[in-house]
C-alpha cells in the first residue's frame, strides 16, 4: 500500500515539475507573466468595506493550550480496515457463513449429517441422488444429506482451525518473547528450532496418535505441536528488531521491569504480523486436515469434516454425474480459505502503524 | 572461505547427528510388533523375539545407534524393513529419485521463467490490471488447499484438453499437467516475494537518484531494481531446487508417477524404521545444503554480501 502510494507520488511530482517548466518557458517566450486578475488602484483597495475583517486579538487562553493528537491506535487500524472494499465483503460473507454454520442444526427441516436417508415406499438407500429440491446439495453414496454434512464439516474444520490458530497465538508468543527478548536461551532454542523443524510432522502424528485414539483432538494436538513453531520464530524476528531501540532502552533506563517493556512496548509492535500469522493459521489447519485425510491419517469417516468429504468426493469425481459430490465441498473450503487469507492480509495492512496518516 | 565452509560443514554434520539421533530414538517409542510387518498377530512368541532379535531390536538403544552410525560411515544405507523387506535402500531410492528430480527440475524451472517475471511485471504496473489478475492468482494458489487445485487442475486438464491422465514414460506430453501442477505453488511464491523485494527497492533514494540524473524508466528497472530484488531470492532458489527430491505427494500420486513423493509418509505409516532413518537424514542433510548454497549464491550475486567478516575488507 504504502510503498505504491509514495512511488506514484513521486512519479506525479515529476510530471508537475516538467509541465511548471515548461509553462515558464513558454511565458518567457511572451514577454512576462500574464495574470488573469487586474492589479488594484489605490481608490480600489480603499473602497474595500473595513467591516469583512476583524483584527486578531491576544487571547491569552488559546495561548496556553496545549494541543493534543486524537490518534487513537485500533480506531485507525478499523478505518484503514474498511477502506479495503474487498476485505470489507468478505469478512460480512464470512460473519454470516459462520453464523449458518453455527444456527444450521437448529433451523427447521434440517436432517442430522450422519442419517443414512431411505427411501420410504421402497425402504432403499437414496444413493447419490442429484441435487434437488427435498436434498438441495444431493446424497451421498451411502444416502446421506449431503447440505447437512458440508455444514457440520465446516464446523468440525473451523473448531479445528481456531482451536489450533488460538494455540499457535498463546504458545508462539509466549516462547517466542522467552526465545527473543532473553539472550541466554537465544542460542538453545534457536537449536531446538532447527532440529524439531525438521522432524517430519506425519512422525509426530503417528506418535500422538498411538498415545490416544485417531479423534479430533488427536488432530487438534498433533497440529499444535507443530504449529507454534512457526509463530515463536516469527514473534521471536520482531523482537530482536525492537529489542534494542532507544525508546526499549530508556524504558530500560527509567526502571520499568521486563515484563512492563514486553507487554507494553513489545506486543503492540507485532499486533500486525501476528495477527496476520494468526488468521492465516485456520485455512492453514483446514488444508493440513485436507492433507491428512488424504494421506489417510485424518478423522474417522464418521466425523463429517472438510477433509473426509473431499476425500470421498475425490473418488468418485471421474464420473461427471457424481461431481457435485466435490465440488460443493471444494467450493465451500475455497472460499472460507480465501476469504480468511483476503481477511488477514487486509487486517495486517491496516493495524501496520506505518500505513497510519 | 575454505575456513568459513569447514566451519558450517561441521555444524550442519553436528545438527544431522542430533536430528537422526532423535528421529532414531523416537522410532523405538513405537510398538515393536510393528517392525515386523502384517501377520506377526499369527505369529509365536519365539518368533516374534528371534525376529526382533535379528533385526538387533533388543539391544540397549545406544548400542543400536552406535550399530546404525557405522555402517552408515562404511556407505551401507541398510535394507528396507517392510517396504520391500530385504531389499537395500539404496537401490529403491536409485529408482526413485531421478523421476522426482526430473519432474521437479522442470516445474522449477517453469515457475522461475514465470514466476520471477509475473512478479517484476506486477510490481511495474503497481495497481494496473496486471497486478490485480497476478493478485488474485497468488490469492488463489497460496489460500486454497493444495489438494482442490490439484484435482480441479486433473480434473478439467485432462477432460478440456484430452490430455493423459496417467503419467506414462514413453509419452512426454503426460508430464505436462503434472509439471504446472507442481509449479503453480512455485509460481506464486516467487511472484509475491519478486513483487514485494522490486516494491521495496523502487522506493530506495538511489532510485531517485537515477531518475532526477535522468535514467530511463527502463534502465532503473532492468538494471537497478530488477538486480537488487533478485538477492533475496537467490536465497531460496537453490533450497527449492534441491527439496524437489522430495517429490510431491499430491502430484505423483494423482497421476501415478513412481518418484519419492509420500515415499517418507508411506514408510512412517508402516513402520519401516530403517527407511525413515535413511529418509529423514537425507531430507534433512538437502535442507541444511540448500540454506548454505543459498547464502553462497547471495554472495556471488551481491558482492557487498561477505560471508567471512575481515576478507577482502576494502
Amino acid at each position: 500500500m504504502r510503498t505504491g502510494w509514495k512511488w506514484n507520488f513521486l512519479c506525479r511530482k515529476i510530471e508537475a515539475l516538467e509541465e511548471n517548466m515548461k509553462n515558464g518557458l513558454e511565458m518567457e517566450k511572451n514577454g512576462g507573466p500574464q495574470r488573469d486578475v487586474p492589479e488594484l488602484t489605490r481608490e480600489q483597495i480603499e473602497a474595500i468595506p473595513q467591516q469583512l475583517f476583524t483584527p486578531a486579538s491576544f487571547n491569552e487562553e488559546e495561548a496556553e493550550k496545549i494541543s493534543y493528537s486524537n490518534y487513537s491506535y485500533w480506531a485507525s487500524t478499523l478505518k484503514n480496515f474498511w477502506k479495503n472494499k474487498a476485505a470489507a465483503v468478505l469478512i460480512v460473507a464470512l460473519a454470516l457463513l459462520i453464523a449458518f454454520t453455527v444456527i444450521q442444526p437448529y433451523l427447521p427441516g434440517q436432517r442430522p449429517a450422519t442419517l443414512i436417508n431411505n427411501d420410504p415406499d421402497t425402504g432403499m438407500h437414496l444413493r447419490n441422488l442429484p441435487p434437488d429440491g427435498e436434498y438441495w446439495f444431493g446424497t451421498n453414496d451411502i444416502g446421506q444429506d449431503l447440505w447437512a454434512r458440508i455444514w457440520a464439516g465446516t464446523r468440525t474444520s473451523l473448531f479445528i482451525g481456531v482451536v489450533v490458530a488460538l494455540s499457535d497465538l498463546i504458545a508462539g508468543m509466549i516462547l517466542g518473547l522467552v526465545w527473543g527478548y532473553v539472550r541466554k536461551v537465544d542460542r538453545l532454542f534457536t537449536e531446538a528450532y532447527n532440529i524439531i523443524s525438521n522432524i517430519p510432522q506425519t512422525l509426530i502424528l503417528i506418535l500422538v496418535s498411538y498415545i490416544l485414539r485417531p479423534s479430533l483432538s488427536t488432530i487438534i494436538i498433533s497440529m499444535c505441536m507443530v504449529g507454534w513453531l512457526a509463530m515463536a520464530r516469527f514473534v521471536r524476528n520482531q523482537v530482536i528488531f525492537v529489542r534494542d531501540r532507544d525508546f526499549n532502552l530508556a524504558s530500560r533506563c527509567l526502571g520499568t521491569s521486563t515484563f512492563k517493556i514486553i507487554c507494553r512496548n513489545l506486543i503492540p509492535q507485532m499486533v500486525s504480523v501476528v495477527s496476520l500469522q494468526t488468521v492465516l493459521a485456520i485455512p492453514g489447519a483446514m488444508g493440513d486436515e485436507v492433507f491428512l485425510t488424504y494421506i489417510g491419517l485424518g478423522l474417522p469417516v464418521a466425523i463429517p469434516s472438510l477433509g473426509n468429504l473431499v476425500n470421498d468426493g475425490r473418488v468418485l469425481m471421474m464420473s461427471p454425474q457424481l461431481r457435485y459430490q466435490l465440488i460443493f465441498p471444494a467450493a465451500v473450503i475455497g472460499f472460507i480459505t480465501i476469504a480468511f487469507y483476503v481477511i488477514g492480509n487486509a487486517f495486517a495492512d491496516a493495524s501496520d502503524p506505518k500505513n497510519h496518516v | 572461505m575454505l575456513k568459513y565452509t569447514i566451519r558450517r560443514l561441521l555444524g550442519a554434520l553436528l545438527s544431522l547427528f542430533i536430528i537422526v539421533s532423535v528421529i532414531f530414538v523416537l522410532l523405538r517409542f513405537m510398538p515393536m510388533e510393528g517392525f515386523l510387518g502384517a501377520g506377526y498377530e499369527k505369529m509365536s512368541e519365539d518368533t516374534v523375539q528371534s525376529l526382533l532379535a535379528e533385526k538387533g531390536l533388543l539391544d540397549p538403544i545406544p548400542v543400536q545407534l552406535f550399530h546404525f552410525y557405522k555402517n552408515l560411515f562404511q556407505g551401507d544405507l541398510g535394507t528396507s524393513w517392510v517396504y520391500r523387506a530385504g531389499y537395500p535402500i539404496s537401490k529403491i531410492l536409485a529408482s526413485k529419485i531421478p523421476v522426482s528430480l526430473r519432474l521437479g527440475l522442470l516445474s522449477q524451472a517453469l515457475a522461475i521463467a514465470v514466476g520471477i517475471p509475473l512478479g517484476a511485471l506486477m510490481a511495474h504496473a503497481r495497481g494496473k490490471i496486471w497486478d490485480k489478475l497476478g493478485t488474485g492468482f497468488i490469492v488463489l494458489v497460496e489460500a486454497l488447499p493444495a489438494a482442490i487445485y490439484h484435482l480441479f487442475l486433473q480434473l478439467y486438464g485432462t477432460s478440456l484438453l484430452s490430455l493423459p491422465l496417467v503419467f506414462s514414460k514413453s509419452n512426454p506430453v503426460s508430464l505436462l499437467l503434472p509439471v504446472i501442477s507442481v509449479s503453480l505453488g512455485s509460481i506464486a511464491g516467487y511472484a509475491l516475494w519478486m513483487r514485494r523485494y522490486m516494491l521495496d527497492n523502487m522506493n530506495m533514494d538511489y532510485v531517485k537518484l537515477a531518475q532526477a540524473k535522468g535514467v530511463s524508466g527502463r534502465d532503473i528497472m532492468m538494471k537497478h531494481v530488477f538486480r537488487n530484488a533478485f538477492v533475496p531470492m537467490a536465497q531460496f532458489l537453490p533450497g527449492s531446487i534441491l527439496t524437489t527430491i522430495i517429490g510431491s505427494i499430491y502430484v505423483e500420486h494423482l497421476y501415478s508417477i513412481p518418484g519419492t513423493g509420500g515415499l517418507l509418509i508411506d514408510v512412517i505409516q508402516r513402520q519401516d524404521n530403517a527407511m525413515v532413518q535413511v529418509l529423514v537424514l537425507l531430507y534433512s542433510a538437502i535442507g541444511i545444503a540448500g540454506m548454505f548454497l543459498g547464502d553462497f549464491f547471495m554472495g556471488l550475486l551481491d558482492p557487498r554480501i561477505q560471508l567471512v567478516k575481515g576478507e577482502n575488507n576494502r
